[in-house]
């Protein structure tokens, strides 16, 4: 007992003092964007000295969570509806928000040619098509437009499986499921060619990803410098590397 | 505001597969739960254990493994071809083999204590009266763990009832066929849809205290008749 109290009393104002050295950043980031997000923390950490600490989810259910106190300093979104939302409801700094990054849909399969995907959609040789919620994810709304414009939602939507994110509807895929799906390109840019479908950029409406300040994040410095970081051109560079186009920043 | 058919389809589907599952656990769980009483195998509290790890293990260990068991290069890619599919995920018959599996524990257990509960005794008894094995079985031993047996029909059912990640993670979300009640409400949720949510939320609060209730009754009233 006497030697944890020992341990306690010198261990405890070294955690405490940690931050006058390095400073943490907690961030709110949309599923899509966890392997970019990832490399540019670890330069944001190398320049810095600050880290940055990730929640990864659908931005739907990260939205929720924030409105319910969560503990986010940074909100990337995979929309550009709840950074906004997020300010009208008090809970983001008048401001802070600007898109980070334009996201491409694609249509993705292991298994079949996808060429044409168009071709294989119209086709409809399969069972399964993997998608991610359309209702929370903007990666699963674009593709119900995608489908929608090809004229298909009334052959498709009984084949549909839905993820909860879009990191699920790749599982989907992935695990083998189902034979087909629409992911966002940064999580198959390193797929061959032949198995991944660029959706063509009028048949959905841009994906813009923004990203917001959360008030808990306000008094923090490294929060602000870690959203100013995201428009570096070493941050830009990291996202066009996994399939993004770098947002406007504004 | 939820109309009834939005109510009916999950509500529904859940009483379908919670019945399904605790009426297929009532016949797989008896002999285990049999066995595991009367067996004197060495490494039988290893199969005991293995029964036992649902209850332990997280739904995410649980569904990720059934993901790629129900898959085309699992064995559900062997058995989904029977009726023209290509993997168990996604339907109604993969969930009602991922709850069968989650709930089993919840079955198992209370008939091995109740079994065990009813000690050698009566059979020994029923023996000298002529009785064989099957007969004294269904005549002695199956009325004497009925408290075992409502205990965990109550518990499977309101157990499967409440099940989540595992669906979440196999089910694909689809209307009528594997959206259960707890995947609607998280939907509501997400969605910020917060009323529709609390309307089937709270009608699962109530579900579970029923349940719960149930259940002491059921220990206190016929443990007490046959203990």
């Amino acid at each position: 007992m006497r030697r944890i109290a020992l341990l306690l009393c010198v261990g405890l104002p070294v955690f405490a003092m940690a931050p006058a050295f390095a400073a943490e950043v907690s961030a709110a980031v949309a599923a899509n964007f966890t392997k970019p997000a990832e490399e540019i923390a670890a330069a944001f950490t190398a320049k810095t000295g600050d880290t940055v600490t990730f929640s990864f989810g659908a931005t739907g259910a990260l939205y929720t969570q924030i409105t319910q106190g969560a503990p986010f300093e940074v909100f990337l979104s995979a929309d550009n509806k709840r950074p906004a939302q997020a300010v009208t409801d008090g809970l983001g700094v008048d401001g802070s928000v600007f898109t980070y990054a334009v996201g491409k849909v694609v249509l993705y399969s292991p298994a079949l040619d996808l060429t044409d995907g168009a071709v294989v959609l119209s086709a409809n040789q399969f069972q399964h098509l993997a998608i991610a919620d359309p209702k929370t994810a903007p990666y699963g709304a674009a593709a119900m437009e995608t489908i929608e414009k090809l004229g298909l939602t009334g052959a498709l939507t009984p084949k549909l499986v839905t993820g909860e994110n879009i990191s699920q509807a790749l599982q989907f895929i992935d695990s083998g499921n189902a034979e087909l799906g629409f992911v966002a390109l940064s999580q198959v840019i390193d797929k061959p060619a032949l198995q991944v479908w660029r959706v063509p950029a009028e048949d959905y409406s841009p994906i813009l990803q923004d990203a917001v300040l959360l008030k808990t994040g306000e008094a923090n410095p490294a929060a602000a410098a870690f959203l100013l970081f995201l428009k570096s051109d070493e941050a830009r560079a990291i996202m066009e590397k996994y399939g993004y186009e770098a947002g406007s920043g504004t | 505001m939820l109309s009834a058919g939005e109510i009916a389809q999950p509500v529904g589907l859940t009483l379908m597969l919670a019945l399904i599952v605790t009426s297929l656990l009532l016949v797989i769980a008896t002999p285990i739960g049999w066995w595991l009483c009367r067996s004197r195998a060495a490494w039988k509290e290893a199969v005991a254990a293995v029964v036992s790890l649902p209850l332990v293990l997280p739904p995410t260990v649980l569904g990720f493994y059934l993901l790629l068991a129900f898959g085309p290069n699992g064995p559900g890619g062997l058995v989904a071809p029977l009726w023209g599919a290509r993997t168990l995920a996604f339907s109604f018959e993969g969930l009602v083999i991922a709850s069968v599996i989650y709930s089993l524990p919840f079955m198992v257990q209370p008939l091995r204590n109740a079994f065990e509960a009813m000690g050698e005794e009566p059979l020994e008894v029923a023996a000298t009266l002529g009785a064989g094995p099957w007969q004294s079985f269904f005549r002695i031993a199956l009325p004497m763990a009925r408290a075992g047996y409502l205990t965990g029909a109550v518990l499977t059912f309101a157990h499967t009832v409440g099940e989540f990640g595992v669906v979440l993670m196999i089910g694909g979300n689809i209307p009528g066929e594997t959206k259960v009640l707890s995947i609607a409400i998280y939907d509501y949720v997400e969605r910020l849809e917060w009323g529709n949510a609390h309307i089937l939320a709270a009608g699962m609060v109530v579900f579970s205290f029923v349940v719960i209730t149930a259940v002491m009754m059921i220990d206190r009233r016929v443990g007490r008749v046959v203990g």
